[in-house]
């Protein structure tokens, strides 16, 4: 096991992983942590709309805003960074998000084997009680299935 | 009744995200995205989030054109979306179509496949069921 001096800390982490690529490009920010969860920030933006005309975000942003925050809360609870894949990924859309909103994606690792993470969230707007969207999604460690990678 | 090739496929967060039409197949777009720095996600590789975006983009630009043959308005709402990433996607453009499973009055069910090279490889699929609601009834 990592050390406390070492352990993963998605506060410190957060900005090298969102600095570019596809996380920079959304312009996820770290918001808050606890042993198992993270929560990130997905900030309004004008080009980011799932119609023209409309005021309502795209639905493809929260995945990746989902996909983030649970590799985030994947490994705190592992308390390193490893590689993994995301295997599968689920999201209900309860709600469309207010508009000109931040959306927040908070995901918790709530089971975590040798070669699987399994991780569930939501996203919501301002109050975690009133979540615009669910998430379930289960994550494997590259590591562990190197030679099976299909077109790998 | 309205040419469904006219239409809008890609919307402002596809258009954003570089996702572009490539070409029609049986009714159905096929959209296309370069691997862009905006797409990759660990080095040299796609991001799961841009993949998802692709697939919904193409199951969104299906059922929109699908409908705009009907001549039928609605407004299309997300109810969920189960990604399956099958590969990871490399460092070449990538491409998904969508089919239409089941077009109900309400809702539409809508299976999609994203590949690079090898339609027959696909990187990831998806199924997603979206609400929709009708013009006069909106």
């Amino acid at each position: 096991m990592a050390d406390e001096q070492t352990r993963f800390d998605p506060a410190q982490a957060t900005p090298f992983l969102t600095a570019r690529s596809h996380n920079g490009w959304l312009g996820l920010a770290y918001r808050d942590h606890g042993e198992d969860w993270a929560e990130l920030e997905l900030p309004w933006r004008d080009d980011l709309l799932g119609e023209d005309g409309s005021e309502v975000l795209a639905s493809g942003p929260i995945i990746s805003l989902m996909d983030m925050a649970s590799g985030l809360a994947i490994w705190t609870r592992m308390g390193q960074f490893r590689a993994i894949a995301t295997l599968d990924l689920r999201v209900d859309y309860t709600r469309p998000a207010r508009t000109r909103s931040s959306v927040f994606g908070r995901a918790q690792c709530y089971r975590l084997t040798r070669s699987a993470a399994f991780v569930r969230g939501i996203a919501h707007d301002g109050d975690a009680e009133d979540p615009v969207a669910h998430m379930q999604a289960v994550f494997m460690s590259i590591d562990a299935r190197t030679v099976e990678l299909p077109g790998g | 009744m309205a040419d469904p090739r006219d239409i809008e496929i890609v919307t402002p967060y596809a258009r954003s995200l570089g996702i572009a039409l490539d070409r029609w197949e049986s009714d159905a777009p096929v959209l296309r995205v370069e691997f862009c720095d905006a797409v990759q996600g660990r080095p040299g590789a796609l991001h799961g989030g841009a993949i998802s975006g692709l697939l919904e983009t193409a199951g969104y630009g299906a059922l929109r054109a699908e409908l705009a043959r009907s001549g039928r308005v609605a407004q299309m709402k997300p109810i969920n979306i189960t990604v399956q990433f099958l590969r990871s996607g490399r460092t070449r453009p990538s491409f998904a179509r969508a089919r239409i499973v089941k077009l109900g009055r309400r809702t539409a069910n809508i299976s999609v496949e994203a590949w690079q090279d090898d339609e027959t490889k696909p990187i990831a699929s998806a199924v997603m069921n979206i609400l929709m609601v009708d013009a006069e009834a909106a």
